[in-house]
């Protein structure tokens, strides 16, 4: 591996990390302005983060070293995810190491370890929380596995950068199995980041409420390593979604310094389209009642499923 | 690796999409959302048919292309419109399974539907072979959507959601059936479709609802 990799390798990373934030304030901004509201800042999530980390942090009592321990598990999940997606280029050095399996177990071991600190105090609330978004993710992972199986089987691996370079490169043809697949990616996408059909983000008291009642005995940094872990876990769904479905600008091969550069401005495109994207799909539907979720969930399963049965029946 | 040509490419996703409105069909709880998935499923079919005649250069496809269009695009969803202002049927009551359950026994049926059709599908010799699997998914969905609903006009729905179906077999796999069959077939539908509009006014007549089980007892104290 060459030196240039390596530093793509770091400036990816820590891209990611820091663009997160900004791509939730984005989100946030469209959303206002397709509601005729007032847009807050973008830079919004970066000054809350910033106050949270300058107060002190409260721990109720009983609380065990897990509920201390899983700000930081989270948070650093959801880094090693971010650099295993290709967001820049596919010959990096780590995005090698991991496959788009083994980035779905990542992604349960956050959830798990959000679950466990929400019941670890004990509080009504957070146990609910948790529940739920047990329930949620037992729904989306299938979900999320066959949309992957799906790009597996057209390109033949199942290793992410290795998937988008082939889907990048192979000749330009109409594919309703792909096509499937992403309806069924953005419908897991929404649900995983508690966005609104599943869980609305904007509120912090209300019965319905799953992810923000998971969070509801955190403070300060803790709470920050959170939101920030909740932000980057947008991004890389995003950044998934990218390899996956538009997986054109990204550098192939062995890194070249034009390819990298080209890149940053197609990925920054791309997170725009996305943020409008999303704000528009949670500005037209209605939130679910929570005991719908289930039904909303296997609509995205059947969506990646039939996908999967159309490409091995027509082969496209 | 896929270097099929564009036609067959738009082939392939209309089939794909009819399979997409067949689960639609399943799942969906309004009587008139499902006529006009129903019309959507005979637009569908009819663009499908056109791509055909124009790859194919069959002539006779154009004329089925263009019944399709007149017959269930427009003519029986007017008509089941109408019935469902007459009789102010609007949603059919709970359905015997609940969607998610529905929407999995539908995709085992799929699954099914594909290993049937394969060995149909190796003795054909048409472009659109491998869309047969599809056309017999298409048609065993329809069978559930009847199945699983309870009134009159849902049950009419998916009966002729299962011709769509046949339709579309026929078509991909000898690029359609000889004219007199489809011209027969057509005016069938269209017969039985207005029969069943006297039979709903009947079944209402009798038992004040279009719920089919009142049908299932013989006697009438029961």
């Amino acid at each position: 591996m060459s030196g240039l990799a390596w530093l793509t390798q770091w400036f990816e990373v820590l891209a990611a990390v820091a663009l997160a934030p900004l791509f939730l304030g984005w989100v946030n901004q469209c959303r206002a302005w397709l509601q005729n509201r007032k847009a807050p800042s973008l830079l919004l999530p970066y000054r809350s983060i910033r106050k949270l980390f300058h107060k002190d942090a409260v721990l109720a009592e009983g609380a065990s070293p897990l509920f201390r321990a899983a700000p930081y598990v989270v948070f650093g999940a959801m880094v090693a995810v971010a650099s295993i997606i290709p967001s820049m280029g596919t010959g990096l050095p780590f995005t090698s190491v991991a496959d788009a399996i083994a980035l779905v177990g990542l992604l349960a071991t956050a959830r798990v370890f959000m679950a466990l600190a929400a019941m670890d105090i004990g509080t009504a609330f957070g146990t609910l929380g948790a529940r739920r978004e047990m329930m949620v993710g037992f729904l989306a992972e299938p979900a999320l596995l066959m949309v992957i199986f799906v790009a597996s089987l057209l390109s033949a691996t199942t290793a992410l950068p290795l998937i988008a370079e082939r889907l990048a490169t192979q000749a330009p043809a109409l594919n309703p199995s792909l096509a499937f697949t992403a309806v069924a990616f953005t419908m897991v996408l929404l649900a995983e980041n508690a966005r609104i059909p599943v869980d609305n983000p904007a509120t912090h008291l209300e019965l319905t409420m799953i992810h923000e009642a998971m969070l509801l005995e955190y403070s300060a940094r803790h709470l920050a390593l959170m939101e920030w872990a909740a932000a980057l876990k947008l991004f890389n769904y995003a950044g998934i979604g990218f390899a996956l479905f538009v997986p054109w600008g990204v550098s192939t091969g062995e890194p070249e310094p034009a390819a990298l550069l080209l890149s940053i401005p197609v990925l920054i495109g791309k997170l725009a389209v996305a943020g409008v994207w999303l704000a528009l799909i949670e500005t037209l539907s209605a939130k679910l009642r929570v005991m719908r979720a289930p039904e909303f969930l296997s609509t995205a399963f059947m969506f990646a499923v039939l996908g999967l049965l159309v490409h091995l029946l027509l082969g496209a | 690796m896929n270097f099929a040509s564009l036609d067959l490419q738009l082939l392939n996703s209309c089939a794909a999409l009819l399979l997409l409105v067949s689960f639609a069909m399943l799942s969906q709880r309004r009587v008139v959302s499902l006529v006009n998935l129903l019309a959507l499923q005979g637009t569908l079919l009819c663009v499908a048919t056109l791509l055909l005649a124009w790859r194919t250069g069959q002539h006779h496809l154009y004329v089925s292309a263009a019944l399709t269009l007149a017959l269930k695009v427009v003519g029986l969803p007017w008509l089941l419109h109408r019935l469902i202002r007459r009789l102010q049927v609007y949603w059919d009551t709970e359905p015997l399974l609940d969607v998610p359950g529905t929407m999995l026994v539908g995709l085992v049926t799929v699954v099914f539907a594909f290993g049937l059709a394969q060995p149909i599908a190796e003795l054909a010799s048409t472009a659109t072979r491998n869309a047969i699997g599809i056309a017999v998914a298409v048609i065993l969905l329809a069978f559930i959507t009847m199945i699983t609903r309870r009134k009159a006009m849902s049950q009419v729905v998916g009966f002729l959601s299962m011709e769509n179906g046949l339709f579309f077999g026929a078509m991909s796999a000898t690029y359609g059936m000889p004219m007199v069959v489809e011209l027969g077939v057509a005016l069938d539908v269209l017969v039985a479709m207005l029969v069943l509009g006297v039979f709903f006014f009947q079944i209402r007549e009798q038992f004040d609802s279009l719920d089919l089980h009142h049908l299932e007892s013989l006697r009438e104290d029961q």
